[in-house]
């Protein structure tokens, strides 16, 4: 046994150190319960169940759901109901997309060598270094540049103008999330030999074939994880997608920096809980699949 | 730089076929031409009479057994060897018959539900035999198949794959660096070197015969003296040995030698013969013992002869208990080169 395992200053750092990772997110989820609607102490949980909400100045004095008072008050708010859809929309979007492309990006740089490889691979990492923020400038630059002009060559008008909206938020996540999905999927197929290729076109099946039933299920693990991330990229980006949004397209965090420039209530904190929740159980599953897939390759 | 210069091989139908070589001798990439997984940039490949061109793999009735198997690992053994056979589009139910068989042949028989993972080395390397057998190929390529199993089942299965050879007469073309693999299952072996190939023929005329020093090193081990030729006739030469001081005479030739030419003299180590005494005149050489090694079925001694370093193979027939029946370092011996058994090849 390692003699340092249970030295108490091991204890104590591995301690400070969840302590640092989780307070604020143990903090947020408590303060989602909590009975002040001003929300800047935690007056206690919401003790009482009523018919209707019962409040003495900012105090919940009763709720008909109790101390999960804000969460019913956020399941009663369309414009959140809007706004996860908007996000999930984008997300799965822009995710199968980016996904494909990412995939095809990794198999050309694994399989063939051309001219421009290094310059590719160099450039796969230059959306993943470069700041946000000088993306999403660049991104909206962009679309504002390419749809005036599209709108006077053409004489759009009206609802055929070009705007900002879900199109432009979902194009720009493709674009940010291809390298990461290209980088993961290019990991994985490090270890895949090309003899199993060879194998099933020897045996009688031609190049699409051979994809379908043996390259594809064998590094579908490998591809899974990188949607996963993905996935979860475009589920909180916030920087760019509030660059390149539009009405009507308003994302969760774009909506909830919303609520905090008006006042912060605990409706914030339950939806954030929620949210915590779901992003939780994604890189959970990516864990698991991870996990499955190094199995699969040891 | 060609990986593979100029090779013309003609390869009979229903012929054991090896491709001997060290790594990077061209003999994979050979199969790997055949196979149609790479285009000769000049010459050609016929199968059958055909020339094979840039036709792809999946249109070539060849079948190959790859050095790793390359089972699909997230198919069951069933579903590994039906592939082939799927693509063929054949029925399901001749599928499963052919299958059934094809797994009887290799001695799987109800391992069709396992997956690639559970089985050992071996009997993956027989699932990837069946998978490519059951498509019945024109030519069967084999890539090193033996080389991941130990060294007691690499010799099992080397008998085997011949036994099936010969009773499927399909068409093996094997590659392989074990000579002794080679040797043990071959009709013919084609020794190559650098992209060349060095000398073809049958496993007892590439032994026997080795068409230049090359092959005579590679396969087994042999004894080099450098000599003279003195004398010619068609198929002997007398050559005589500054090593040795003295000349051999009726020593068989390989071709395009003259008179006068610097040649390499070559005899395998269990062809030289030992004794303590002198017997007769000819081709007898007086030699002192420098070291012995006994390796269990042999005992190999170190001679010097007027300064020429050879090595002797002898067979240990009787019990080598008794520490006198080893020869002593220092001993002096002498080695008969029976010129029948002492090869001259041309100096490379």
């Amino acid at each position: 046994m390692n003699p340092f395992r249970r030295s108490p200053f091991v204890i104590a750092a591995a301690v400070l150190v969840y302590v640092f990772l989780y307070a604020p997110i143990v903090g947020l989820i408590l303060y989602s319960f909590n009975a002040s609607r001003a929300n800047v102490t935690f007056e206690g949980f919401i003790p009482a169940y009523s018919e209707n909400v019962v409040m003495d100045g900012s105090l919940v004095l009763s709720s008909p759901c109790g101390p999960f008072h804000w969460y019913c008050d956020l399941a009663k708010n369309d414009d959140v109901a809007e706004a996860a859809g908007n996000t999930l929309t984008i997300a799965f979007t822009a995710t199968i997309i980016a996904t494909v492309i990412g995939t095809m990006a990794a198999l050309a740089l694994q399989r063939y060598n051309f001219k421009m490889k290094p310059f590719s691979q160099l450039a796969l990492y230059i959306p993943i270094v470069i700041p946000e923020i000088v993306m999403g400038i660049g991104v909206l630059t962009l679309f504002s540049q390419f749809f005036g002009w599209a709108n006077t060559t053409f004489g759009l008008e009206g609802d055929a103008r070009l705007s900002l909206g879900m199109a432009t938020v979902t194009m720009s996540h493709i674009a940010f999330m291809v390298p990461f999905v290209t980088l993961v999927v290019q990991a994985r197929l490090q270890g895949f030999d090309k003899s199993f290729e060879e194998a099933a076109m020897d045996l009688g099946a031609n190049e699409w074939t051979t994809f379908r039933r043996v390259t594809l299920p064998m590094i579908l693990p490998g591809i899974m994880s990188g949607a996963l991330l993905a996935f979860t990229l475009s589920l909180d980006d916030f920087v760019i997608t509030f660059f390149t949004n539009g009405p009507g397209s308003t994302t969760l965090p774009i909506y909830v920096y919303g609520l905090l420039r008006r006042i912060i209530t605990p409706q914030v904190n339950a939806l954030s809980t929620v949210w915590i929740l779901v992003v939780f159980f994604a890189v959970l599953l990516l864990q698991i699949l991870q996990n499955r897939d190094s199995k699969q390759h040891s | 730089m060609a990986a593979v210069d100029h090779v013309t091989m003609q390869i009979k139908n229903g012929e054991f076929f090896s491709m001997l070589g060290s790594s990077g001798c061209g003999k994979t990439t050979s199969l790997r031409m055949i196979a149609g997984f790479e285009w000769p940039t000049d010459g050609e490949v016929y199968i059958e009479g055909k020339a094979m061109g840039h036709t792809p793999p999946f249109q070539r009735k060849v079948n190959t057994v790859f050095q790793s198997y390359a089972l699909f690992q997230h198919m069951t053994i069933f579903q590994n060897v039906a592939f082939g056979l799927e693509m063929e589009g054949a029925k399901e139910e001749e599928i499963k018959k052919r299958v059934g068989r094809a797994l009887d042949m290799v001695q799987l028989t109800g391992m069709d539900r396992r997956k690639p993972k559970q089985l050992s080395g071996g009997q993956q390397q027989r699932v990837a035999l069946a998978r490519a057998l059951v498509k019945t190929p024109d030519v069967l390529l084999l890539d090193e198949p033996l080389g991941a199993l130990d060294l007691k089942l690499r010799k099992e299965m080397q008998l085997e794959l011949k036994a099936l050879q010969q009773q499927l007469g399909i068409t093996f073309i094997y590659v392989t660096h074990d000579q002794e693999e080679a040797l043990t299952m071959s009709d013919r072996i084609a020794v190559m070197s650098k992209g060349k190939v060095q000398q073809m023929g049958t496993p007892v005329e590439v032994y026997e015969r080795p068409a230049n020093k090359f092959v005579a090193d590679f396969i087994g081990e042999s004894n080099f003296l450098e000599g003279k030729i003195k004398s010619i006739s068609k198929d002997e030469a007398s050559v005589f040995i500054p090593g040795l001081n003295a000349e051999l005479v009726g020593v068989p030739i390989s071709e395009g030698l003259v008179k006068g030419e610097e040649v390499n003299v070559c005899i395998r180590p269990e062809k030289v013969r030992i004794a303590d005494k002198h017997v007769v005149n000819q081709n007898m050489f007086h030699a002192r013992v420098t070291n012995t090694v006994y390796i269990g079925a042999d005992t190999h001694i170190y001679v010097d002869v007027n300064g020429a370093k050879l090595k002797v193979l002898e067979q240990n027939r009787i019990s080598r208990l008794d520490p006198k029946s080893f020869y002593t370092v220092g001993q002096e011996v002498w080695l008969m080169l029976m010129p029948e058994n002492t090869l001259v090849l041309k100096k490379d």
